[in-house]
């Protein structure tokens, strides 16, 4: 046993830059996939047999293959293809993005027909055309039901996050391991930046429940 | 204002409603009843489309709602609806769920829907509700704010598909006051019911349906006294 922290210390500033580098990603590439997700859902339960087909087509795609392999198709082979030069923070939100699409838009299919079928038929006896009703009265229920799910979710995708380090994004891990191979000691780099990915999850985990409790104020009596 | 003609539903190779045809005029209260089974929340969930009939016609006001160019939202607004469970939207406050469909569907003014809104609660008793969330209230004061809801989009015909059905026994009498209250103001309804209190009392005209067929309509006292049928005798021999 040799471990000694204070030697990173210097490198302390360096490795919490990669605390926004990995938040600003995790949030771009969910609010991505939060949207095609919904979407996705949306042609799911929809009627149109060719929009149907393509969502069932693309989640089987997505979920169907590994991450990492996505992550180093849009690195690796987009250039190949189409000699277009994509930075590696552009390929990891797409990646990454289109990748939890598949996700979000199973756990929005579940959360969409979990709601009570009333409610549609409430919402067109009033004669609410599909889309307001979609928006006003189906979806916000659906969210309800679904935030704890969708929590996991944006757990997962901050902690996998780190993969991107592999296609040379300077993320937290990625820093972690600069910072080792400059000491020549992995341990107290790769402990410090669990340490850091923890508290994110914890902090995101808090703030999940406090919208959770939120969004409860209707059942109250 | 309602014409039905030979409405049939099959779900799947099950006929609910085997053809039937009668026509309801305006400010009339008819009630459906018969034995569960009989298709009679079926007719009543086809007049507004909820269920697409199999074949037939629905012509409300001279627009056939069968029709696939007949704009059905716009003919729903004009028809309201109330249902066994209430269906109210649990996200939203009583006074919000009144508004609702009114401020999106009509694009009336937040203001003028609330003023509207206020004044149906007012007529169904429940003024110092209106900032309560739906699961804070119980079965009869839903109901009531169900009716609301459906009145708030100022429809031409209410349908109410057993609306006591799932009440205690101690709040049906507060509902069906207001239904009785609507139906002095001359609302044209169509109730589907249990109640054969509220039919005789209130009904013009009695439909009794069985095995999705329309074997009698009659005015409450003919159906009631001197049913015209066996199974209109049967039936209410069972229930009265």
């Amino acid at each position: 046993m040799n471990l000694d922290f204070s030697q990173i210390t210097p490198y302390i500033p360096f490795m919490l830059e990669g605390i926004w580098v990995t938040l600003k990603f995790v949030f771009v590439a969910l609010l991505f996939g939060f949207l095609l997700g919904t979407i996705l859902a949306l042609f799911k339960i929809g009627t149109n047999k060719p929009l149907n087909w393509f969502a069932i087509a693309y989640t089987s795609i997505f979920r169907g293959t590994p991450l990492i392999l996505q992550l180093m198709i849009f690195y690796f082979a987009i250039p190949q293809l189409t000699g277009y030069d994509i930075s590696p923070f552009l390929s990891a939100i797409l990646a990454f993005g289109l990748n939890s699409a598949a996700y979000i838009s199973e756990i929005i299919r579940a959360g969409i027909q979990a709601v009570d079928k009333g409610q549609t038929e409430a919402a067109m006896a009033l004669g609410v055309p599909y889309k307001q009703m979609m928006k006003d009265i189906i979806l916000p229920q659906a969210f309800k039901n679904i935030l704890p799910a969708l929590m996991n979710e944006v757990i997962t995708l901050t902690k996998e996050s780190a993969l991107v380090s592999t296609i040379s994004v300077l993320d937290l891990m990625r820093r972690a391991q600069v910072v080792g191979a400059d000491l020549y000691r992995s341990f107290e780099p790769l402990l410090f930046v669990g340490f850091i990915y923890w508290l994110m999850v914890f902090v995101l985990s808090t703030i999940g429940r406090l919208i959770e409790r939120r969004l409860k104020v209707s059942d109250q009596s | 204002m309602i014409k039905v003609e030979n409405l049939t539903k099959k779900f799947g190779r099950n006929e609910v409603l085997c053809g039937i045809s009668t026509e309801i005029g305006k400010g009339e209260v008819v009630s459906i009843i018969g034995p569960s089974g009989s298709g009679k929340s079926t007719f009543l969930r086809c007049i507004n489309v909820l269920e697409k009939p199999t074949s037939g016609q629905i012509i409300i006001e001279g627009h056939d709602l069968t029709n696939s160019k007949t704009p059905i939202h716009k003919m729903r607004q004009q028809i309201g609806m109330v249902f066994q469970h209430f269906h109210l939207f649990p996200h939203l406050t009583v006074l919000e769920n009144l508004t609702y469909a009114p401020m999106k569907a009509k694009g009336i003014k937040k203001n003028v829907a609330e003023e509207q809104a206020r004044h149906l609660l007012d007529k169904v008793g429940l003024t110092d509700k209106e900032q309560a969330y739906p699961s804070s209230l119980s079965g009869g004061q839903k109901q009531r704010v169900a009716i609301a809801r459906a009145l708030a989009m100022e429809p031409e015909l209410m349908l109410f598909d057993e609306p006591t059905s799932a009440l205690d026994p101690e709040m049906v009498k507060e509902v069906l006051d207001v239904m009785k209250d609507l139906a002095k103001s001359g609302m044209t309804m169509v109730v589907v019911t249990h109640e054969m209190g509220f039919a005789r009392e209130v009904a013009d005209r009695i439909l009794f349906l069985d095995h999705g067929i329309l074997l009698e309509e009659g005015t409450p006292d003919a159906f009631f006294s001197k049913p015209k049928t066996a199974r209109a005798k049967e039936f209410l021999e069972k229930i009265l």
